[in-house]
């Protein structure tokens, strides 16, 4: 081999392929946080007295935490004072159709090759667009409401169905929970909120696009999902984000509640600006999701495949308290170049005969690391409760990491748990092998990076795993060599 | 059809080939046989261009253009294809799959419109029938798990769906048994046309047998030594490599 690059390098180098800045002028709070922020941006949205009281409550106790640091991560600390808390686009009336959406926003969706409308008359899904702090058009709300379903924004949701969100946000993620639930639920600006009532079996999937847009906010999304009894849901969540020189902060965090016989599936493709080649810029994504099975026979899926960020700390988990409850948790987490993803899951075993799942597939490439960390817990009245977790860590070239902290705390001595874990190279022999064949490199990557994943890809709705393909196979477009 | 002309190359510092003069015309099948380290799988690997070899000297041509200017990718377009002696596995990826990805982007570098899914099945039927394979083998990953039998036939088989103008078979009886070897060279002759050519490497005469050379070159420390009919064959089997290596003292 000589010392040109090779077609591999080039393709790494190439520019990430979604960044682009949607002019649209934004309505914004200054820089910094205070009380004072609290409060503007719970005037800014109307809202009632007690979540007023619920964000100063959750902002006092973020003054008394610190910043965990426990992560398998690196990054220069977030200067708190120095991020904007509000920001919307100026278009602050609601729209009955597409067409009054601001011609700017369309095409960053059109680039993205999301169009909404083609969304909408192809493939059947209701999308609540999310860019940076305001729900700028929900469709198919007619349809979902003469199911009772409600599926609208955490602000309208606020507005419109208070009991419900009262009764259930912070239910599962405490405002205690951790430092950036906290400040989350402190500033949240806005997110998704849906409830699907008793026995309804939700005929789409349901798919907030967010993305983050004004410069130098932090995203601080709050989503809160309700399965009544014998219910069924399947969400979909996905992003992309125009390229930042400075490093932006996602603290989202995401609620799920699945009562008897319900079943909730929720997926997520995540492709934030993951950083240049240098590991400058990019996202922090630490994000806070959980769920809990509340009643008997209840499902949660966590599916997710996190191509982007530069740094990705996330456990999707799943309390386990009804009787016979399930988890999963799917995952695909590439890391390229200087990105550090620490992602895994928390499977909380209380009720008996409730079991878990885990398949977590982490792809690493360029001086990148990626660490699984997971926890089996298995409570002393969970009899019977089963586990079985699958970490295989697949590595392009020799220059990243892939690091697996699995956790396991066993209470009652029915419980049967296990753990796999494997760690495997791509093979220049693959890919000459595929080149012989006459597949470009490029090509050849992709087919073998998805085979790797093809497990947790195919839990995924069909829209979008191509998508999601498409997606590893951009994040690591000449990763070999 | 292939017109190698004094072709050195060497991996790192160590010099493997020293001078291969070789022609080869449609129709026509060679076997290139030697002792092992003469550089006979060499010799396949930097026809279908692997980049671990650097040819330091000579040219080859190969459907009237400069081969060693092609990306292993362009080579496989012009119709070049290398059944390997270790076809790799790749988990996750349907064998159908990756068959489907190759025949297609074969076509696009000929500038022919991708197969559709009907279109495909279709010629993937027509060639299964051909060449003795199930379909059951074809959903599976690729290659993991396969038996050395299933492994070769495997590459048979895409032998038979990318239709080469020639076809190098790398040591493709090894690990092989008898009735094995015998299926796979089955499927070979019935991909023999006028307008293709079969370039055999392999070390023992049995696979000969099967798929019958018209010529046979013998490679020895990196050079041709000896070339001849099919007959040839059967004496090295008799007499085994030692008088080639007597008869050719050459410096290692």
């Amino acid at each position: 081999m000589n010392n040109e690059l090779s077609a591999i390098e080039k393709t790494v180098l190439s520019d990430y392929k979604y960044g682009f800045v949607t002019e649209i002028e934004a309505d914004e709070a200054p820089p910094g946080l205070n009380e004072d922020i609290v409060r503007f941006i719970s005037a800014k949205k109307n809202e009632p007295e007690w979540m007023l009281e619920w964000r100063l409550k959750a902002y006092n106790h973020w003054l008394k935490m610190e910043e965990p640091n426990w992560a398998n991560v690196k990054y220069e600390k977030v200067n708190y004072q120095e991020i904007k808390y509000y920001s919307a686009p100026k278009q602050k009336k609601k729209v009955n159709s597409l067409d009054e959406i601001d011609p700017e926003l369309r095409k960053t969706f059109e680039k993205l090759g999301i169009s909404l409308d083609e969304q909408k008359r192809l493939s059947g899904v209701a999308i609540d667009a999310v860019i940076d702090s305001v729900s700028i058009g929900t469709t198919f709300k007619e349809q979902l409401a003469e199911l009772g379903i409600i599926f609208c924004s955490i602000s309208e949701a606020i507005q419109e169905h208070p009991e419900l969100v009262k009764k259930y946000i912070g239910s599962v993620v405490p405002i205690t929970d951790n430092y950036f639930s906290a400040l989350n639920s402190a500033v949240f600006s806005d997110g998704s909120f849906c409830y699907i009532p008793k026995g309804v079996r939700c005929p789409m999937e349901l798919s907030t696009y967010f993305r983050i847009n004004a410069e130098g906010t932090g995203q601080f999304e709050r989503t809160l999902l309700i399965a009544d009894e014998g219910s069924y849901v399947s969400y979909l969540e996905g992003c992309t984000a125009p390229i930042r020189d400075e490093n932006q902060l996602h603290a989202a965090v995401v609620e799920l509640i699945a009562m008897q016989d319900a079943e909730i599936k929720y997926s997520t493709v995540q492709n934030w600006y993951p950083g240049d080649k240098d590991g400058k810029g990019g996202i922090y994504n630490f994000v806070t999701k959980r769920g809990i099975c509340q009643g008997a026979h209840a499902k949660i899926s966590w599916t997710q495949v996190e191509t982007g960020s530069s740094i990705t700390w996330k456990y999707p988990s799943v309390i386990l308290k009804g009787d016979y409850s399930q988890g999963e948790f799917y995952s695909v987490a590439v890391t390229n170049n200087h990105q550090q993803a620490d992602t895994g899951t928390k499977m909380m075993h209380l009720g008996k005969n409730t079991r878990s799942r885990i398949v977590s597939k982490g792809i690493s490439a360029g001086v990148s690391n990626n660490s699984y960390r997971g926890l089996v817990h298995v409570g002393k009245n969970a009899a019977n409760a089963r586990n079985f977790s699958q970490c295989d860590s697949l590595l392009l070239g020799d220059k990243c990491g892939a690091h697996t902290f699995p956790y396991i705390e066993v209470k009652n001595n029915t419980a049967v748990v296990e753990h796999e874990a494997t760690t495997s190279k791509i093979g220049e022999d693959q890919i000459f092998y595929c080149n012989q064949r006459g597949i470009d490199t490029e090509t050849a990557v992709a087919l073998i990076i998805n085979g790797f994943a093809k497990e947790v890809m195919n839990q995924l709705p069909m829209e979008f795993a191509v998508e999601a393909q498409k997606l590893l196979a951009i994040s690591l477009e000449g990763s070999v060599g | 059809m292939l017109s190698i002309n004094n072709l050195h190359a060497r991996i790192d510092e160590k010099k493997i080939l020293k001078g291969i003069n070789l022609e080869i015309k449609p129709g026509e099948v060679h076997a290139i046989m030697g002792p092992n380290g003469s550089g006979k799988s060499t010799l396949a690997s930097v026809l279908a261009g692997r980049e671990d070899y650097e040819v330091t000297q000579g040219t080859v041509e190969f459907a009237g253009k400069d081969l060693l200017e092609l990306s292993p990718e362009e080579r496989a377009g012009e119709g070049l294809f290398l059944a390997f002696q270790y076809p790799v596995e790749i988990p996750g990826l349907s064998t159908t799959n990756f068959i489907k990805t190759a025949v297609n982007e074969v076509r696009k570098y000929r500038g022919e419109e991708a197969l559709d899914a009907v279109a495909f099945l279709k010629l993937m039927k027509e060639k299964m029938a051909m060449v003795n394979i199930d379909q059951s083998l074809l959903s599976r990953s690729l290659n993991e798990g396969f038996s050395g039998g299933e492994k070769k036939r495997n590459e048979v088989f895409q032998m038979a769906m990318l239709q080469p103008k020639l076809a190098i078979l790398d040591e493709t009886d090894s690990g092989l048994d008898i009735d094995a070897i015998r299926i796979v060279a089955n499927g070979v002759n019935k991909l023999r046309n006028k307008d293709n050519a079969v370039l055999v490497v392999t070390h023992y005469q049995r696979l000969l047998d099967y798929i019958v050379p018209d010529f046979v070159h013998v490679l020895y420390n990196g050079r041709i030594v000896k070339s001849g009919p099919k007959e040839l064959a059967l004496e090295l089997e008799e007499r085994g490599y030692d008088f080639i290596k007597n008869e050719f003292k050459v410096e290692a």
